[in-house]
């Protein structure tokens, strides 16, 4: 069994006694999960497979084209994690591990269907998509005093009903414009702003560096903001 | 006249997603803070931020149909079984 280097390189930096290393590091919350897994208690894994469910979607849909694919990536991952669950060690977060083994089974099967755009190319077209978050319209030009000032002030959402913003309407709106966001940013923008991820975890499951993560939600946020803004005007 | 403050509001949209992240050293956030204090315009934009965040945050998010999951449950049954 291989271990990869800088799960080595951790536990050679920390001061636990050599001997239990594995348990010792076991989040406290994750060795629960772990042992009720492991004497087959079916709620615990019924609730990790909901929880998770959403964000193991989203990521396998990076390496495989369809649905049905996924679902089949997503089933041979919980079927791995069972059976890799006696070699458990906690060497990393039980989320990252499982996460870790779907982005394995995913890219095999990506393989497999030969995608044309692997999601490092996909993350490069996100990052030097270089439109600004507001039109440079909106602001004042350059050599004008005030220049790089807004021209006219943005419209002011607090004085909108709220059961506007609220509505099926502005939701579905919102889901579109996310819709519409290259393949990197929607990823970023759905997994840290719909499915709540922290961008810690967004950056392990995306293999992203922390400032690529930030650049790429920044990009998708301005988006989705700016087109929203661009619907309410209309209404 | 010169403009308020050395930050301009072109500027401060781009640095908005550092600033709500909480990636910014203290002196970038205090001109940050500094430039909000003072311009009603970029109060306006981080509200409209703020917003759209909470509308994505309230977006459902994909649920497992009841077929998937019966679906893991077998595969967890066959391995309580089997193991």
């Amino acid at each position: 069994m291989s271990h990869r280097a800088d799960d080595q390189s951790l536990t050679g930096s920390t001061a636990m006694p050599a001997t239990s290393i594995g348990e010792h590091m076991l989040h406290p919350e994750d060795a629960e999960l772990v042992a009720a897994l492991r004497r087959g208690d079916e709620e615990t894994f019924r609730m990790l497979v909901t929880q998770y469910h959403a964000a193991m979607l989203r990521v396998a849909l990076m390496y495989v084209s369809s649905r049905e694919v996924a679902a089949e990536v997503i089933q041979q991952t919980w079927l791995g994690v069972l059976q890799g669950l006696a070699r458990f060690e906690g060497r990393s977060s039980l989320k990252s591990w499982i996460f870790r083994i779907l982005v394995n089974i995913a890219k095999t099967h990506g393989a497999r269907e030969a995608r044309s755009v692997p999601f490092s190319s996909l993350v490069e077209a996100g990052l030097h998509d270089d439109e600004p978050a507001v039109e440079p319209e909106r602001f004042i030009g350059e050599g004008q005093p005030y220049a790089g000032h807004w021209v006219s002030k943005p419209r002011d959402w607090d004085t909108l009903p709220e059961e506007r913003l609220l509505s099926g309407e502005i939701r579905d709106h919102v889901a579109r414009a996310i819709e519409s966001l290259p393949p990197a940013q929607r990823q970023v923008i759905t997994l840290r702003d719909v499915e709540g991820c922290t961008s810690a975890e967004v950056c392990v499951l995306l293999g992203l560096t922390e400032g690529n993560q930030r650049v790429l939600l920044h990009r998708a946020r301005s988006r989705v903001r700016h087109a929203l803004d661009v619907y309410l005007g209309e209404g | 006249m010169e403009p308020p403050t050395d930050l301009s509001c072109q500027e401060l949209v781009e640095l908005v997603t550092d600033y709500l992240e909480g990636m910014m050293t203290p002196e970038d956030r205090m001109r940050f803070d500094d430039h909000l204090g003072i311009c009603t315009g970029c109060r306006c934009y981080l509200v409209q931020m703020r917003q759209t965040l909470t509308l994505a945050g309230n977006l459902p998010a994909e649920t497992i149909s009841a077929e998937a999951l019966d679906t893991f449950l077998r595969t967890f049954r066959d391995w309580k079984r089997n193991k």
